[in-house]
């Protein structure tokens, strides 16, 4: 689950994390309001919108850039009007871009340095490692792969927690001294808390910058948060902003189902992730293109699998489908009359290879061949890989 | 011999009486398991299936029972704690099979185990299994939610992180004829109680286990540091398969997420380092058990 920067904005200050002044606004009037709230400041007004590449970008009206400086409250209110509402196409949104509903005023801050700054959950030492760099601002793979001796890390313990030494180190690490010093370890103390108390996955300020009137600021962060975790964050949970997300995924979650979609044309619907990820590594083995991830878990019902199979179906680059399924915990036959069920609602327009495994299997395949159903039925993942591929053409 | 379990290991389950927990216990039972207890706190003194007594705490199971090790199927909330309490009673083998247990959860968890003399396997696993030597590998020890009649009491150590995949291996060994000695799923978590590599010195040091197929995905280390211990250390064959050749980056793919700093995160990666490493690698998830037995010479 991502954020959006205004709502980055909210954590940081929830946890005094100091960020550029800023407000969020949904009209003209809100974004002039909120230019005149800093007045005096240096003012940018940014749209809201997941996908990085903003300031390049084009809206669909004709307007250039998602990103611009306002020396206005009346300037604020029409490039608020130009946004608003309207649809912002970056490198990264892809050519349907993303309906823009929010923009941020901004204070712009001059820099004096740019730093990086993380917090991650690291899976080897089972704890938090805060990473910093003397080089932000750009991507930190390429620091790593350029001039390694320049990222520091520092693990955690688990359950003392952040403590004052390893501040101490990383602060050095950064070469920052006197009031920067102080200001940086209490931000870091701060971040470390946020990142426990939201269980973040990962918290990534890059940059994190040092400014002429002598303040450090957090600039831009990119958070993940730990999905296990979210059932305990009602107010981050909040913060999901659906029209930012793939709406296949949007649908395949409101089922509880584990659905990622890819550009191939071959769906596919199995149980377990480690099958799921193994059964497109076999598509794409034997020649064809896989046009999703669909793990519908280990005990998914008979609406989970129509609602898969649905979901399948409205992508409109599959053409074929193929179900692997090894029942563990899942009954086979559960599997068969819920793609029985699902295939007679949609009337089955393209080809299905059924490959069934495990509890129950009998049945599953019995019921399968009892439906009347133009299903073709596979015995291994390598059969029902070759089937499918040959079906798609 | 085998690892971890036998046909003698007392099992407890967390968590009998929910459906999911009741269920496989059950499906135990009937594959012939000693399931000595089951433990939902308020429910003791109740009798599951008219024959295993219910506790309300895991130490008063464990001093009623003996039982040596336990099967969690408790909800992700109370995962942590559950898997706390089996320590704390001494319970030798903890497997924990519920998914979606906070990432926090586990690592404070993991670090409690520490020093500990309970080892953990999981959370969000299949669990383990010791084919018996009855009809249908009947009378062995089944930890968790394999379909037992997959199984064949045997010589092939399988583990691996995910559980579809872990079947689809043992399913493909048993149909030539291969029987295993212990698979064990280790589980999808980044935070796991034990790893790929732990797990292959216990297969390297038991003399039942002949042949090894080891099972990985993206994301981590784990199947590399393994490979990497049985270049120097392991001296039986092992067949490897790595899934997620596929999966776009950045993305958690059912499992949990890549991490930064990982240029081995990825599955080529991976295969390239077992391969390097003297380890037989399957080209597709279909060919798991004939790459073993074409590196095992049979």
């Amino acid at each position: 689950m991502n954020i959006h920067e205004y709502q980055a904005k909210e954590l940081f200050d929830r946890f005094q994390v100091p960020s550029p002044k800023g407000a969020v606004a949904s009209t003209p009037e809100e974004a002039a309001e909120a230019a005149r709230q800093f007045a005096g400041a240096k003012l940018v007004i940014k749209a809201q919108v997941h996908a990085g590449g903003r300031g390049k970008g084009h809206f669909k009206n004709g307007f250039q850039g998602g990103v611009h400086l306002i020396e206005s409250p009346e300037q604020a209110a029409e490039f608020a009007g130009k946004m608003l509402n309207e649809t912002l196409v970056t490198v990264q949104t892809g050519d349907a871009g993303k309906l823009v509903s929010k923009v941020m005023v901004a204070e712009a801050v001059d820099i004096t340095h740019e730093y990086y700054l993380a917090i991650l959950m690291d899976r080897a030492t089972a704890g938090p490692v805060i990473v910093v760099s003397t080089e932000g601002g750009m991507s930190i793979e390429d620091v790593a792969h350029n001039t390694p001796e320049k990222i520091v890390r520092q693990f955690v313990h688990p359950v003392l927690g952040l403590q004052a030494y390893e501040v101490r180190k990383l602060t050095a690490a950064l070469g920052l001294s006197g009031d920067l010093a102080k200001q940086f370890g209490k931000l870091l103390s701060n971040l470390y808390k946020l990142f426990i108390s939201c269980d973040c996955a990962m918290v990534e300020i890059n940059p994190l910058v040092t400014t002429p009137d002598g303040r450090v600021l957090a600039l831009d962060a990119k958070f993940g948060f730990d999905d296990n975790a979210l059932y305990r964050h009602p107010d981050i949970v909040a913060m999901r902003d659906k029209t930012e997300e793939d709406p296949r995924e949007v649908a395949a979650s409101e089922y509880d189902l584990n659905y990622i979609g890819l550009d191939g044309n071959i769906a596919c619907l199995v149980n377990g992730a480690g099958l799921a990820m193994a059964t497109m590594d076999i598509i794409k083995h034997y020649g064809g293109d896989p046009a999703n991830f669909l793990d519908v878990g280990g005990g998914a019902s008979k609406e989970q699998v129509t609602a898969a199979f649905k979901i399948i179906l409205a992508d409109p680059n599959v053409k074929g489908i193929l179900i692997n399924i090894f029942g563990g915990i899942m009954d086979c036959n559960v599997i068969a009359e819920g793609v029985i069920a699902a295939a007679k609602e949609t009337g089955l327009p393209i080809p299905l290879v059924v490959r069934l495994e495990g509890n129950n299997v009998e049945k599953g395949k019995a019921t399968l061949a009892a439906s009347g159903l133009n299903i073709v039925s596979a015995d291994t993942m390598a059969d029902g890989a070759q089937k499918i591929v040959a079906a798609v053409g | 011999m085998s690892i971890l379990v036998d046909e003698n290991t007392k099992l407890l389950v967390q968590g009998i009486t929910g459906s999911f927990g009741a269920r496989h216990a059950s499906l135990s039972l009937a594959y012939g398991t000693k399931l000595v207890a089951g433990v939902t706190p308020g429910k003791g003194g109740q009798k599951f299936e008219d024959q295993v007594p219910i506790f309300d705490t895991v130490s008063q199971a464990v001093n009623e029972t003996g039982a040596t090790a336990s099967a969690i199927f408790v909800p992700p909330p109370f995962a942590a704690d559950a898997i706390l309490e089996a320590a704390d009673a001494g319970v030798e083998l903890i497997v924990c099979i519920t998914e979606g247990i906070p990432v926090m959860d586990m690592m404070r968890v993991k670090d409690a185990l520490r020093g500990s003399k309970s080892r953990l396997i999981g959370p969000n696993c299949p669990g383990l299994v010791t084919p018996g030597y009855g009809d249908k590998s009947y009378g062995g020890c089944r930890i968790g939610i394999t379909p037992s009649q997959i199984c064949k009491r045997g010589n092939v150590g399988v583990v691996s992180r995910s559980g579809t995949l872990t079947y689809e291996a043992v399913f493909q060994l048993t149909q030539l004829g291969y029987g295993q000695s212990t698979l064990v799923g280790i589980g999808g978590d980044p935070i796991n109680g034990t790893n790929h590599q732990e797990i292959l010195e216990m297969f390297n040091n038991d003399p039942e286990t002949e042949a090894i197929i080891l099972i990985g995905e993206i994301g981590g280390s784990a199947e590399v540091d393994a490979a990497r211990w049985a270049k120097e250390h392991c001296k039986k064959p092992i067949a490897g398969f790595i899934a997620g050749a596929t999966a776009p980056p950045g993305r958690r793919m059912g499992h949990a997420g890549a991490i930064v700093g990982g240029e081995e995160d990825t599955a080529q990666a991976k295969k390239r380092i077992l391969a390097e490493c003297g380890i037989a690698v399957a080209e597709t998830p279909s060919d798991m058990a004939t790459t073993l037995l074409e590196r095992w010479g049979k």
